[in-house]
Formats: structure tokens, C-alpha cells, sequence
């Protein structure tokens, strides 16, 4: 079997660089230790994350429907609904009703759908400037980076990190690592952006087919004032994001900023159902949703993989995996990172551009134990290194059979006639136990075990053999 | 979801034996010693030559029809209705929640269910269908547990092995604040990803000496040959083995 | 020619093969005494370090006059349409020492540079309160606009204290949201923060960077 390519290298640079990694380390167990102060009690725990996995199921197996639902509802609130194929169309339709606005700059809630559209350079070659008003997303735009973390995208900074960056960007401001001072700083800068921005773009967290609402959880304030100050607000947001009824809403809340952040609840929960109505003095004059597909029906198709789209981007995956933990975000070279993104990137961009993910988990199923809605995700992983070894009938995820190899594919066929055959097996083995120790340490795949550890030492003679001689019976 | 298995109903005089292909090759003597903690409890331990392996490391590398294949040797191998224990959480884990699925569209799905129900770890057998009494005869020692993530998370086991060492008088139990933490090894992902591995296995092995026990004992010999082989390159003056030969060798003399 | 998005995006989910759809499982949320509920509210406001004060409802005025001067607090934006707006107003009135008044009584448009700059606090009603996680519940009004709220560095948020409800799921249910669902309703647990430098609380990074929460006694 061959090493993985590309994530193995950006791993091994990750690796190599111990400030990254100790800014993840101390960040992730902070994480851990902030959420598992909230599930206390493993009964509650039990309940409500079955209702939340319940919840998103019973949206999955209705979700035209509820789309359509959805549309007309927003529709009467008088939110004109879009809908996007591709992150191109979406990007079109953005650019279409800022342009149709006069719109020129535009301040950005964190919107996770706008990293996938890669919105901000789209608008930029467009004339119009996006400014993220997040902390964290700020912090990496003036960085010029992607975000590492879904929640928390500046994550692999630390306090130095970020003074110098504001004191190279930020007009008059000198070199300060106290977070008050700096996080003030971000306040003063932002705040004249939001007052003469044009429009304002978020995401949402949870889009209610029953009332046409908007959902978006935050703690900064900022997402309320992008939503808010300026007079048209655009929502881009997966076609996944949707639920039935009003009434799903608070255990949902229950479960995601308790496993995102280890809060109870976010500072501020804001339901959007509609633009400025008739003698209300502020809100804008216009609201957009914009749905975007970008694959996920191709995923929804799949009656296995479309697990994959219960998510509620909590990062809970990511701050319990013990690999992410230790390459960082960027590792995974995607907008998702972790197990999450291990999952989903590959069926966005096909196995044939992102193959390796799936083989990058050790599949101990800590990101399993902690999902709020019980996605199966190193169930999907193995599901997704089958597809592209042995693609599946109709419908198969894009690209799959992209890492078809021949020579492995004879040596498992080798394995399996050992292993299926019991007399070849206790042959096999026994020469094994015997003569294994020979083989020379230089051939694949010990070379890529022996660099941290000593070869495993074979016995000599086989637990096979130990047993009979014990005397323990055959049947 | 971790398997939430019930004990037999009624105390087995025979149960079967599932050694694992990695204790067949590598740590027999910990196979060995699992099948005499069984036998001195009393049970009669059939070990069937013909097994041979769980079928995971096809089954996690996507190769399901070359899993249910070898899958299906051990359904032969092990046809009577007694209990089968294995000295592996993974292993375990393999057959008890993974053969469902694995056959759940298969003609012989019954057959798998059936035999993944007669399944359980070894230190889980011992505590709740066995309640065994251990006698502690040796000399004080401070040891730490490492646990496998899929004997927690799919086979529960979470507390026995920990329970069976704090039963015996003069072995302290040192908890790693990190023991949940995956110690990297996860099969072909050691090789596929060496490096994120090794980087894995390094900060195990920090945290397992930083207990500053004697000992680390582990119910899984896929860890145990991970965390073995980089205490050794490391050069770490620590004692590692599987429970079962700790506890035969406490209480057994050998 | 080629479908719309919308025909196109529909019609490939409605070729998958349906799953049947789960019920939903039991979930219940927890239950407080009536005596319990305020304790409860002020444990989990004062843990987003939100303040927490028991005033009067005859004279709540005169003590957040007296809380305002303490912060320093020069301009205050108020609702004057509203009850509790005419209230403060009234009481304010002629007293040499009480901040001045800002009415937010024109279109954000209008007053943009008074909202965002000057305004060194704002007051408001609720809807209610919620003694499971300390939120209040803000419906803002054309009377009382969303952005008081969320503009000046202090928000004053008056609430009874027997609107203090036990969870949100519960409130929602009782009351009928789902019918009647105002353009912008909000929860608000304590000040404006953020955690993403290196998971360092700092507090006002957009919204107020204090919240002072009046429970008003029953008349």
C-alpha cells in the first residue's frame, strides 16, 4: 500500500512545526474539557443528542418537500429564496443583487458556505470589497489564510501571531499582546465598516421550514450587526440546513454551542423571518437566501453517505480527533477540516482530488462518541476508501475508483485465500512465527513502521500451535 | 454506538477461544495466558484450529467481499452456541458490531448476527458472566491502564480491566489523564500516514510515563505492538504487556 | 434548455431512494420551581457576566440612574414610545444629574452617526427571561427598534420577574411562536464576547460590552 501523498506531506510540515502545535494542543484540550463539563449527566446526554440525530434524519427523508416549504414560507416573509447549483451560480447570484443594490463593500458574518464559494476574491474581482467581521475570520483575512477550524478559524494563532498582524494592518496600532487591547482594536475598525457597509452576507445555522426563519447562533454581536445595520442582507446556506419546525430548534441549541464550544448557550441567538416591515426603523430593506447544492444532492442520493449531511458543524469532530490535533486545519487543505471534512470534502470533490482523506484516521471513533446527531463518520470513512478502490453501482461518489490499485488488490486477494483457507492459514503462519523475523526491514511496508519503532517481533511458534500442545480442545 | 452487550444467562461451562491473528504471530504467550485465566475459572477453553482472523483490516480498507470471506471461516470454525472470547477490544468490536452490517444484505445475515452476539472482550467475560475473585500474590508495583478506543467505544468496555486491577492488593492503579486518547496505531493507518502516527505514538508514551508507572497494560495487542515497538526505539525503561498475562503471572505465578 | 437550479436541484433529491422518517424521540427539557427560576436565571447570567440587579417597579428609574452614573454613562437611548420609555423619561426629566436622553424614534438611516457613536447605552424591555440557560428574549418592536440592543457599549434590559420562563422550548410552545414569529427575535445571554485569541475571553468585541439586566418586582 502506498503512503498518502499529499496529506502526508502537508502533515509532515505540520508536524514540524512545534508552535502550531502546541497552539492546537492547548486550544483542543481546553475544548474537550469545556464540553464534557456540559454532557454530565450521560442519560440527558443520550436523549437529546437522539433527538437532535432524529431531527435532522426526519429532515433528510423529506428534504424536497421541506425545501419547498421552506421557499414559500421565506417567500410570504418577503425573503426572496435562490437557488445554486454550483458555488459559481451561487457567487453569480450574489454578485447579481449586490450589483442590482449598487453595492460596494459588504461586511461578512462567519459563513462557513462562503468559504466553499471562495465569495470574498469572487466579489474582489468584481469590484466590490468583503470585509469579515468575525474576530477570528478578520484575523485571518488580514492574515491572507484559510480558516483552520470551523468554529474557531484562527485557532493555530496565538497571541504574538495576531499583534504583529494588527500592527502591520491596523492604522495606529502598535505591538500588543493583551487580547483586551487587541480585541478593541478590532472593535474600532469594524465598526466604521459595518456603519458604511452596503450589505451584509452571512450564513445560518438553521433555516425553519415551518415560519420562513433564519437561525444564526454567535457570540460577537457580529452576525447580528451584518444582518442587521446595513439595508440588504444576503444568506448563503447548503441545502442541508434545514429543519421542520420551530419546535426543533431548542434542543438542536441544546446541542450545538455545548458541543462546539462548551457553552449552554451562545450570547446571542438571532430568528430572522423577513426584511424591514412597514414602520419598523431599522432591519434591512431586503433579505436573499441563497441555497446552495454544490454536490450534496449527489451525496443525498446515497442512502449511506447521506449521513454525511446531518452535520450541524459543531467541530466537535475536530476537537476530539486526535489527528487534527496534531496537523492543524490547514492540513487538510479544504474548507472543512477533521473528521467531518474527512468525510464531506472527498464527496464535494471527488475521490480522485481528495482520496487520501479517508485513509487519514486511525478510526478510534472519538469524533463518533461526541457527534451531537450520530453521524456514522468512520462508518463513512470505510465506505469511502471501498468506493474508490471498488466503486459501487449507481449512484457512486464523483470520482470514485480514482485509487484503484492493481498490486494491492492481488495482495489482498492473497490474503483472503490464507486467511479463508484454514490449513494455508496454520501453514502460513506458522512459517510466519518462524521465519518472519528475516524479512528485511528495508521492504514496504516495515520501512514505514521502523522509523519510530522497532520491528514487531515474530513468536517463533504460533498461539496455534501453544494451544494444542496446552491440550486445549480443537471442539 | 458501543455494543451494550448482556452477559450469558446462565454461568457457560465451555466457551470458545478467538486468539486474533496479531496474538497468533506476535504475543501468543498473551493469548495463551487469557485461555488459562478462562480454564482456571473453572470453563472448559476450546481453541478451534481452524480460526484465523476477524476480517478487519479488509473490512477497513473498504475490502468488504474479501472480509465476509474470512469472516465466514470463522462462522465455520466456531459452529457450537457457546460464548467466544477474544483478548482484543478491536477484534472484538470487528465481530460483534461490524459483522451485522457487513452482512446485512447477505443471505447467511443470520448466521453473522448469531455469531457476533456470542462475542465478548475478555476482561468485560471475566467481570460480569465470570465475577471473578482475583487472589493478588505478588510484590507491590504501580501499573497504568491503556485502554483500546474500540474496546470503549464499540465493546463498553470502560471500567472492567481497571475494576480487575484495583481487586488486587498490592498493584496500585495509576490513571493517565490521557488514556482515551488513540495511541495511533489503527492498523493500515500506521503505514498509510507514518508520520501523524508516530507523532501519535509519541505523545502516548509520554503521557503512559509521565504516571510514573512501573508498568502500562493494555487488553489490545494492535496497541500493545505499536506502543512496545516505540518504547523500545525510544528506549523507554517501562514494562508493557497484555492484562491477561499481568493477571496470570499476579495471581498465578506465572 | 437547460432546467432552473430550483427543477433541477429538486428533481435529483427526489430521485434518491426515500428513507422512512423517525419519530422523534422523547426530549425533556428541565423543569423549574417558580420560587427557583429567578436564582436560576441570576446563577447563569452573572456566568456570562451579565449584572443582575432586583429593582423596584415603582422606582427602578432612580436606581438605574444611579447604576448608569457609577459606569459613567453620559447618553442613553431610549424608546420613548414605550411604556417603560415615557417612565424613564418622566423620571428623568429636570434631574441635573441623569444622562441625557437619546429617542430612537426615526429610521436607522436617519440617526446612523447618533446610534453607532454617541449612544453610551441603551434600555429596553423583554419579552421574558429563561432560567435554563439566563437568556432574555427580545422582540424588538417598530417602537423599539433591533439595533438598541446592539449598538451602545451598555444594554439596561428591563424584565419582570415573572416573565422569567423555565426553558426556551417550553416558551416557544406555550406562547405560539411558531404562528406569529416577529422580522428579528433574539436571545441574549450577557455582553458581546469572544474567545478566538487563544481562547481569552474579551468582552464588547462587537455588540455591548455590558449588559445590565433590571428584575422588576411584581406589582
Amino acid at each position: 500500500m502506498a503512503a498518502d501523498g499529499d496529506f502526508a506531506a502537508r502533515a509532515h510540515a505540520a508536524l514540524g512545526n512545534a508552535e502550531v502545535r502546541a497552539n492546537f494542543r492547548r486550544a483542543m484540550d481546553g475544548l474537550m474539557a469545556k464540553r464534557a463539563a456540559q454532557f454530565t449527566d450521560p442519560q440527558a446526554w443520550a436523549q437529546t443528542r437522539a433527538r437532535g440525530a432524529a431531527i435532522k434524519r426526519r429532515v433528510l427523508a423529506r428534504l424536497p418537500e421541506l425545501l419547498e416549504r421552506l421557499e414559500a414560507r421565506c417567500e410570504a416573509n418577503g425573503i426572496r429564496v435562490h437557488w445554486a447549483e454550483t458555488t459559481g451560480d451561487a457567487n453569480r447570484i450574489v454578485l447579481g443583487i449586490l450589483q442590482e443594490a449598487g453595492a460596494r463593500t459588504v461586511v461578512k458574518g462567519k459563513s462557513m458556505v462562503s468559504e466553499e464559494m471562495h465569495l470574498n476574491a469572487f466579489l474582489d474581482r468584481h469590484g466590490i470589497t468583503a470585509v469579515e467581521s468575525d474576530l477570528g475570520e478578520y484575523i485571518i483575512q488580514l492574515a491572507g489564510e484559510m480558516p483552520s477550524h470551523i468554529v474557531m478559524p484562527c485557532i493555530h494563532k496565538n497571541k504574538g501571531d495576531i499583534a504583529r498582524l494588527f500592527a502591520e494592518h491596523i492604522e495606529g496600532q502598535g505591538y500588543t499582546e493583551d487580547v483586551a487591547e487587541l480585541t478593541a482594536a478590532a472593535r474600532r475598525v469594524l465598526r466604521s465598516k459595518f456603519a458604511a457597509a452596503d450589505a451584509g452576507i452571512s450564513g445560518v445555522n438553521f433555516a425553519v421550514a415551518e415560519t420562513g426563519t433564519l437561525v444564526l447562533i454567535e457570540n460577537e454581536g457580529n452576525g447580528r450587526l451584518s444582518t442587521t445595520l446595513p439595508p440588504l442582507h444576503i444568506a448563503v446556506t447548503g441545502i442541508e440546513k434545514l429543519v421542520e419546525t420551530l419546535d426543533d430548534i431548542p434542543p438542536l441549541l441544546a446541542l450545538l454551542p455545548r458541543s462546539a464550544t462548551g457553552q449552554a448557550v451562545t450570547t446571542y441567538v438571532n430568528m430572522i423571518s423577513g426584511p424591514r416591515r412597514d414602520g419598523e426603523k431599522d432591519g434591512p430593506r431586503a433579505v436573499h437566501l441563497v441555497l446552495l447544492d454544490n454536490g450534496r444532492s449527489r451525496v443525498y442520493a446515497d442512502a449511506e453517505l447521506r449521513d454525511t449531511l446531518r452535520c450541524i458543524r459543531c467541530g466537535a469532530c475536530m476537537n476530539h480527533c486526535p489527528v487534527y490535533a496534531r496537523v492543524g486545519g490547514h492540513t487538510y487543505d479544504a474548507v472543512y477540516p477533521g473528521p467531518i471534512g474527512k468525510i464531506l470534502t472527498p464527496q464535494l470533490a471527488g475521490l480522485d482530488a481528495a482520496g487520501d482523506l479517508p485513509h487519514a484516521s486511525s478510526l478510534c471513533n472519538a469524533c463518533v462518541e461526541v457527534c451531537p446527531v450520530q453521524i456514522p463518520i468512520a462508518d463513512i470513512l470505510v465506505r469511502l476508501r471501498r468506493e474508490a478502490v471498488r466503486p459501487s453501482d449507481t449512484p457512486a461518489v464523483k470520482g470514485a475508483g480514482a485509487k484503484r490499485a492493481p498490486l494491492e488488490a492481488l495482495a489482498w486477494a492473497a490474503w483472503r485465500w490464507m486467511y479463508a483457507t484454514p490449513a494455508l492459514y496454520r501453514l502460513g503462519s506458522r512459517l510466519m512465527a518462524r521465519f518472519g523475523n528475516r524479512i528485511p526491514e528495508r521492504l514496504p511496508p516495515l520501512n514505514r513502521w521502523t522509523g519510530v519503532r522497532t520491528r514487531p517481533r515474530f513468536a517463533g511458534r504460533t498461539l496455534h500451535d501453544l494451544a494444542r500442545d496446552k491440550g486445549y480442545d480443537d471442539a | 454506538m458501543p455494543a451494550n452487550p448482556t452477559p450469558p444467562a446462565e454461568r457457560p461451562h465451555t466457551v470458545y477461544y478467538f486468539g486474533t491473528c496479531l496474538v497468533d504471530l506476535f504475543y501468543p504467550e498473551a493469548g495463551l495466558a487469557g485461555m488459562e485465566l478462562l480454564r482456571r475459572e473453572g470453563l472448559r477453553v476450546v481453541f478451534p484450529q481452524d480460526q484465523s482472523c476477524c476480517g478487519q483490516p479488509a473490512r477497513n480498507t473498504g475490502l468488504f467481499e474479501e472480509a465476509r470471506a474470512v469472516a465466514r471461516t470463522q462462522f465455520r470454525a466456531f459452529p457450537e452456541p457457546w460464548p467466544i472470547i477474544v483478548p482484543s477490544g478491536s477484534c472484538a468490536g470487528m465481530m460483534r458490531v461490524h459483522y451485522p452490517q457487513l452482512f446485512a444484505d447477505e443471505p447467511d445475515r443470520a448466521e453473522a448476527e448469531a455469531f457476533a452476539a456470542r462475542v465478548y472482550e475478555l476482561t468485560w467475560f471475566l467481570v460480569h458472566a465470570l465475577d471473578v475473585r482475583l487472589r493478588d500474590t505478588g510484590e507491590p508495583v504501580r501499573v497504568t491502564w491503556h485502554p483500546s478506543c474500540h474496546s470503549m467505544r464499540e465493546m463498553g468496555v470502560t471500567d472492567e480491566p481497571k475494576r480487575l486491577l484495583r481487586s488486587l492488593a498490592n498493584v496500585e492503579l495509576v490513571e493517565n489523564p490521557r488514556e482515551r486518547e488513540c495511541c495511533g496505531f489503527g492498523g493500515t493507518f500506521s503505514v498509510r500516514q507514518p508520520e501523524v502516527s508516530g507523532a501519535m505514538v509519541a505523545d502516548k508514551i509520554a503521557a503512559v510515563s509521565a504516571t510514573g508507572a512501573a508498568e502500562m497494560l493494555t487488553g489490545d495487542c494492535g496497541c500493545l505492538m505499536n506502543i512496545d515497538g516505540a518504547m523500545s526505539k525510544a528506549g523507554t525503561p517501562m514494562g508493557r504487556r497484555h492484562i491477561a498475562e499481568f493477571l496470570m503471572e499476579r495471581c498465578h505465578g506465572r | 434548455m437547460m432546467p432552473d437550479a430550483r427543477t433541477a436541484i429538486l428533481a435529483r433529491l427526489r430521485a434518491a431512494p426515500r428513507g422512512a422518517a423517525p419519530e422523534l424521540p422523547p426530549w425533556t427539557p428541565p423543569v423549574y420551581a417558580p420560587e427557583d427560576r429567578l436564582t436560576r436565571f441570576r446563577t447563569m447570567m452573572e456566568a456570562w457576566r451579565g449584572e443582575v440587579h432586583e429593582v423596584d417597579s415603582a422606582t427602578w428609574p432612580d436606581r438605574l440612574r444611579s447604576i448608569l452614573h457609577n459606569k459613567g454613562v453620559r447618553t442613553v437611548l431610549h424608546a420613548p414610545a414605550t411604556e417603560h420609555g415615557r417612565r424613564l423619561a418622566g423620571a428623568w426629566a429636570g434631574q441635573a444629574e441623569a444622562p441625557r436622553l437619546l429617542a430612537y424614534d426615526r429610521p436607522v438611516e436617519a440617526m446612523k452617526d447618533d446610534l453607532v457613536h454617541e449612544a453610551d447605552a441603551a434600555v429596553t424591555g423583554t419579552l421574558g427571561g429563561i432560567a435554563e440557560t439566563g437568556s432574555l428574549i427580545l422582540w424588538p418592536t417598530p417602537e423599539e427598534p433591533r439595533l438598541m440592543s446592539l449598538l451602545p457599549p451598555v444594554h439596561v434590559a428591563l424584565l419582570a420577574r415573572s416573565a422569567i420562563r423555565d426553558t426556551l422550548a417550553a416558551t416557544a410552545a406555550e406562547e405560539g411562536w411558531a404562528g406569529r414569529m416577529p422580522t428579528n427575535l433574539l436571545l441574549v445571554s450577557g455582553p458581546s464576547k469572544t474567545a478566538d485569541i487563544e481562547q481569552t475571553l474579551a468582552f464588547g468585541v462587537h455588540g455591548p460590552k455590558e449588559l445590565v439586566v433590571l428584575v422588576l418586582s411584581d406589582l
